[in-house]
């Protein structure tokens, strides 16, 4: 039976663009090739971490959600403990409340993306701080 | 009134002494009704930690057993994603 899981890794901040791009590609490839099926990805650059990990302070987050047999996991984590660009990954399987608000979380960002390129200048008036809070708001209405 | 005060008590208060009201606490999960803590959202995961980065108990913030076992998850799963320390000083 298909589960779905989510995916967060962490890869060393000195990568340029297109190294991470292939990195990220690598393990899209990786997935859909062992019978798994991406179901959303998500970029969050690069951030600082909240401690040093291999002496670096920042790093390039990527979260990947994806549908697939049990068995491909530990193949991932394999790949990823092979690689010396990932520097820290998680792997998490959903349940259904899970997955529920990864729909939500998903959905809100779609919405605020489409009304940022619909008003720009709206966007310019809220401030960016905002945005990591708002999800849970939102989920208080459900 | 003054009297009567008197006979059963000898202090007397200018102010009634503030009888013992405590705010009842409430876990803020089961009033929203959020199913799911999310361990990539350390901003709202902080609501939970004190000062140092340790997890706050249940009988501070009010949260109720099923969801302070999911908060504890999700700052751990965060901890170790290096999005909340695991220690410092002066968080927040």
């Amino acid at each position: 039976m298909l589960k779905q899981y989510e995916t967060v890794f962490i890869a060393t901040p000195v990568l340029s663009e297109a190294q991470m791009k292939e990195a990220v590609a690598k393990y899209t490839k990786f997935i859909t090739d062992n019978g798994g099926e991406v179901v959303y990805e998500e970029d969050w650059g690069l951030r600082q971490l909240a401690y040093p990990i291999q002496h670096k302070a920042s790093g390039f987050y990527y979260l990947i959600e994806f549908k697939s047999e049990p068995d491909l996991v530990a193949k991932l984590e394999t790949q990823y403990h092979r690689d010396e660009r990932i520097v820290r990954f998680l792997t998490v399987a959903m349940d259904k409340d899970a997955v529920a608000y990864a729909e939500k979380r998903r959905a809100n960002k779609a919405a605020r993306k489409a009304a940022a390129a619909a008003a720009p200048a709206a966007e310019a008036e809220v401030p960016a701080a905002e945005e990591d809070v708002e999800p849970i708001e939102e989920a208080t209405e459900e | 009134m003054a009297q009567n005060a008197d006979q059963n008590s000898e202090i007397r208060y200018l102010n009634p002494p503030a009888l013992d009201v405590r705010k009842k606490k409430y876990c803020r999960f089961k009033k929203a009704g959020i199913k799911y803590v999310d361990y990539k959202d350390p901003e709202f995961l902080k609501k939970f930690l004190n000062e140092q980065g340790k997890i706050l108990p249940r009988r501070l913030t009010g949260t109720s057993l099923k969801f302070q076992r999911k908060v504890a998850q999700a700052i751990k799963r965060a901890r170790s994603l290096a999005l909340l320390p695991y220690v410092t000083d002066l968080l927040k």
